[in-house]
């Protein structure tokens, strides 16, 4: 194993450990809101002993806050299953916005806790053949960028477009990239993904973009 | 006892705040820290529960904002876990017994409330 694939492995297993704990910190959430409306009927039980009559719309209400939250904790299942999943085949072919929904779902309180609102663009039906997890890190350590750059309550918008033999992967309405607060970008961890996918990282403050170009990998 | 929540799930801090109303203590919640700031501006609280993340701002830098507002306040914070280095760092500033982790036991959460005010 060379320096590089140390480097993607050890960021890797760095990025699926911070996914991770975001997803296990949503279901702790989750389950503290179903442990408060339960604990609600409790007391409601609890009243109606002691003779209060019971509101069946409260009831209502409590049962439909819990289906909501039980929805929301498979939506956040789904989303964890989809991410594991990506590490399965180093080269399949992915449709490009289904990549971007993706990393958007994963990304969601990380998004909400900088305080940033993100656009994502109209699928495209594209497909690309490449190493899934990898450019999902990849594309994660671009919106990193982009949120850091653009601070709360600025709107980042995604776009994914075919072009010729690949595909773009645009980061737009980047405000600031200019800054002396701005980090490095790419810095040595993007470069390294982007080798290992054969991937172009482009940083363009006159267009306030990060692009990356991903070309249709032709052997495994 | 009147107690200010704070916490970015509405559904969350409405249930408790309705709950402890039952039990006597007086609640009032905010979803943000600028909604939280806004509602201090106005009154008075004994205590508040804080949840360590929420957007924009962490619950330790949104207290220091707070105590400036009312000295007087007690804080005692809430966390879904985050790393165990989140957690210490935590527990080193504001202290283990100000400390509780989701989901919430009322009756831990009551009794906390009480040892803070006491303190």
């Amino acid at each position: 194993m060379n320096i590089q694939e140390v480097q993607i492995g050890l960021g890797g297993v760095q990025f699926f450990g911070k996914m991770a704990a975001s997803i296990s910190h949503e279901i702790k959430n989750v389950l503290a809101i179903i442990n408060e409306n339960a604990g609600l009927l409790e007391d409601i039980c609890f009243m109606a002993e002691r003779g209060k009559p019971i509101d069946p719309d409260r009831l209502k209400r409590l049962s439909g806050s819990v289906k909501d939250q039980i929805r929301r904790a498979d939506h956040i299942m789904t989303v964890m299953n989809r991410f594991a999943h990506s590490v399965d085949e180093a080269t399949v072919s992915i449709d490009v916005s289904e990549v971007l929904e993706l990393l958007v779902s994963l990304s969601a309180r990380f998004v909400a806790m900088r305080g940033v609102v993100l656009e994502v663009g109209k699928p495209v039906g594209a497909t690309i053949t490449t190493f899934p997890f990898v450019l999902l890190n990849l594309l994660w350590l671009c919106l990193d960028y982009a949120m850091a750059v653009v601070g709360p309550g600025k709107t980042i918008e995604l776009l994914a477009e075919k072009t010729g033999d690949g595909v773009w992967f645009r980061f737009c309405k980047l405000e600031n990239m200019e800054t002396d607060a701005a980090p490095l970008f790419p810095a040595e961890r993007e470069a390294a993904l982007g080798q290992a996918l054969h991937a172009q990282i482009f940083r363009d403050p006159a267009a306030r973009e990060v692009r990356v170009l991903l070309a249709q990998r032709r052997n495994a | 006892m009147q107690v200010l929540l704070v916490d970015d799930e509405e559904e969350l801090v409405t249930a408790l705040a309705e709950r402890l109303s039952l039990r006597g203590i007086e609640a009032l919640w905010a979803t943000s820290a600028e909604e939280a700031l806004r509602v201090l501006e106005t009154r008075s609280f004994d205590l508040a529960v804080l949840d360590v993340k929420i957007p924009k701002i962490d619950g330790l830098q949104l207290k220091k904002q707070m105590q400036a507002m009312r000295p007087g306040m007690k804080f005692i914070f809430v966390t879904g876990h985050g790393s165990d280095r989140d957690f210490k760092t935590g527990v080193a500033e504001v202290g283990a017994d100000y400390y509780l982790v989701k989901p919430l036991k009322i009756e831990d959460l009551i009794t906390k409330m009480k040892e803070v005010l006491e303190s």
